[in-house]
């Protein structure tokens, strides 16, 4: 069993940071920053070609990890694979040693840095999640001549991850989709970021009254400046960063930044503790930040 | 129909490099409901073709240029004007133009982009709604298309990245989760979108695709 699964089933709060794979083959900086949080966290997600740009995947540096002594959540995106190469990854990813998986509809094409390109969909996140269920059962996503499941030799585990946007605009159409990734098999969610509190916990008491169960990890996306902010409220659909916070940001000279981003991400997760199982830190390459945000969070 | 747009005329003219003379062929159905191969696109193809220094040896208007009977026909009626050109410039689909092509057995060049199955909201303005998947999914999501409209094609419910009722993709294209949503909790059908939906069988959208009835008269083809 991950420690993952181990520290969210002995109802601990929870801690998980996120590491992006370069575009190149240095993995130094990724290790690294793995390293740097890897003590206080119970897992590092990896991101799979994040914003639709190709670089390093998020398999290859999840089994770095595992080599690295440090536990992976391998992140897979939908919109890059068909049925056939989702199905073998998560093989790939058994014997390479990665157990957390995270499924992901993954950001679209047009997002990216190869805009000509095909999207693949076949499968949506919800399917993804059956198709890991039906892996464990031993079988696989396809059929025999006769129409039976084809058998596996040998079957995989996993402990199966799945993300949800608790601020979208219309969230309803979220907890549906919520409902149906947990009858497929997620075990465990992890959400898109959240600056509101008391949006969240709406969110939460929503999901109880749902009798929808599985642990769920806040994210918080650290925030770097104020720029940072001003673009994830115009850009980034479900994540809204309240009016307090930005004047914090605008208020905040250039060289304490650092410093303020850990204090509201601190703040953030001690307002949300009591609501949810833990914390989803997305620190973009403050790798360093992770730690004394934690510490923050537990003083 | 088939949602088409002229290529541009340079485009065209690149493709025609090395050959004199032209015939230009329409297609009476979606190529001129287009605006692009119908008779007052193809008389201006020709001035146009013409002023670039060839030499139009005919045109006409094909009733239906994907159907092999009826670009038969029409071929024989233009006999003299289509033996003549050096090759045949189409401005209808890539269909039309693979049928004139293929049945006519003469070098044929394509004047129009194919952009897709679309409906029509008005002349020059057009989307597309199904694409033709070959397994209907519209009954299950209340009439509105998630394979296509859907700019990720998803079945279980929409992504994270809809604002406003619109697509992470474009701002100007409507979230079809939005829709689907919206229309299902009006008519109290919210049951059909808390329902799985399995991995949609691709198999009807490998190409190419063909489909021959299966006796003369099939039952659901009967008057």
């Amino acid at each position: 069993m991950s420690k993952l699964q181990q520290s969210l089933q002995a109802g601990q709060f929870t801690f998980t940071g996120e590491v992006g794979p370069p575009k190149g083959v240095d993995l130094h900086h990724v290790i690294e920053g793995a390293r740097m949080m890897k003590d206080k966290v119970a897992a590092v997600n990896v991101t799979d070609l994040q914003t639709a740009v190709m670089r390093l995947g998020s398999l290859a540096v999840s089994a770095k990890l595992v080599q690295a002594g440090i536990e992976p959540v391998f992140q897979m995106v939908c919109r890059d694979r068909n049925r056939l190469a989702l199905q073998s990854d998560l093989l790939n990813a058994f014997v390479l040693g990665v157990e957390n998986v995270l499924a992901i509809t993954g950001d679209h094409i047009v997002k990216g840095d190869h805009r000509e390109a095909k999207p693949v969909y076949d499968l949506d996140s919800v399917q993804l999640l059956k198709a890991m269920t039906i892996l464990e059962s031993g079988a696989d996503m396809g059929k025999d001549f006769k129409g039976r499941p084809n058998k596996l030799e040998g079957a995989p585990k996993f402990f199966k991850g799945c993300v949800v946007t608790p601020c979208a605009d219309l969230v309803e159409p979220q907890i549906i989709k919520l409902e149906k990734k947990v009858a497929a098999g997620a075990q465990f969610c992890q959400t898109q970021a959240v600056y509101d509190p008391a949006a969240f916990e709406k969110f939460m008491n929503d999901l109880r009254r749902r009798n929808i169960r599985i642990p769920i990890l806040v994210g918080i996306v650290v925030l770097k400046n104020l720029g940072m902010a001003k673009y994830m409220n115009g850009n980034v659909p479900g994540v809204v960063v309240p009016e307090p916070i930005m004047k914090e940001l605008a208020d905040t000279p250039k060289d304490d930044m650092k410093k303020k981003a850990v204090e509201i991400s601190a703040r953030l997760v001690r307002a949300m503790r009591s609501m949810c199982q833990g914390a989803h830190l997305m620190t973009l390459g403050w790798d360093d930040t992770v730690a004394p945000i934690v510490e923050q969070v537990s003083a | 129909m088939i949602i088409q747009k002229q290529k541009p005329f340079e485009a065209i003219l690149k493709a025609l490099e090395g050959e004199q003379k032209i015939f230009i062929a329409g297609c009476a159905d979606c190529a001129s409901a287009c605006k692009v191969g119908g008779e007052e696109e193809l008389a201006a193809m020709k001035l146009q073709l013409e002023a670039a220094g060839k030499t139009v040896t005919g045109t006409a208007v094909f009733d239906t240029a994907c159907q092999q009977s009826a670009v038969r026909t029409k071929a024989r009626e233009n006999e003299a004007a289509i033996q003549a050109a050096d090759s045949i410039l189409v401005l209808a689909c890539g269909t039309g133009e693979q049928t004139l092509g293929d049945t006519i057995g003469k070098r044929v060049h394509i004047g129009a982009e194919s952009l897709f199955v679309g409906e029509v909201a008005r002349l020059g303005k057009y989307s597309e709604k199904c694409s033709t998947c070959g397994k209907c999914v519209l009954e299950d999501f209340e009439g509105i298309c998630p394979v296509t409209r859907c700019s990720k094609g998803l079945l279980n419910g929409p992504c994270g990245g809809y604002k406003d009722g619109k697509c992470e993709v474009d701002p100007e294209k409507d979230c079809a989760w939005v829709l689907i949503y919206k229309r299902m909790e009006e008519r109290n059908k919210l049951d059909k979108m808390r329902a799985y939906q399995p991995a949609k069988d691709q198999s009807t959208r490998h190409s190419p695709r063909t489909y021959t009835w299966p006796k003369r008269e099939p039952q659901g083809n009967k008057p």
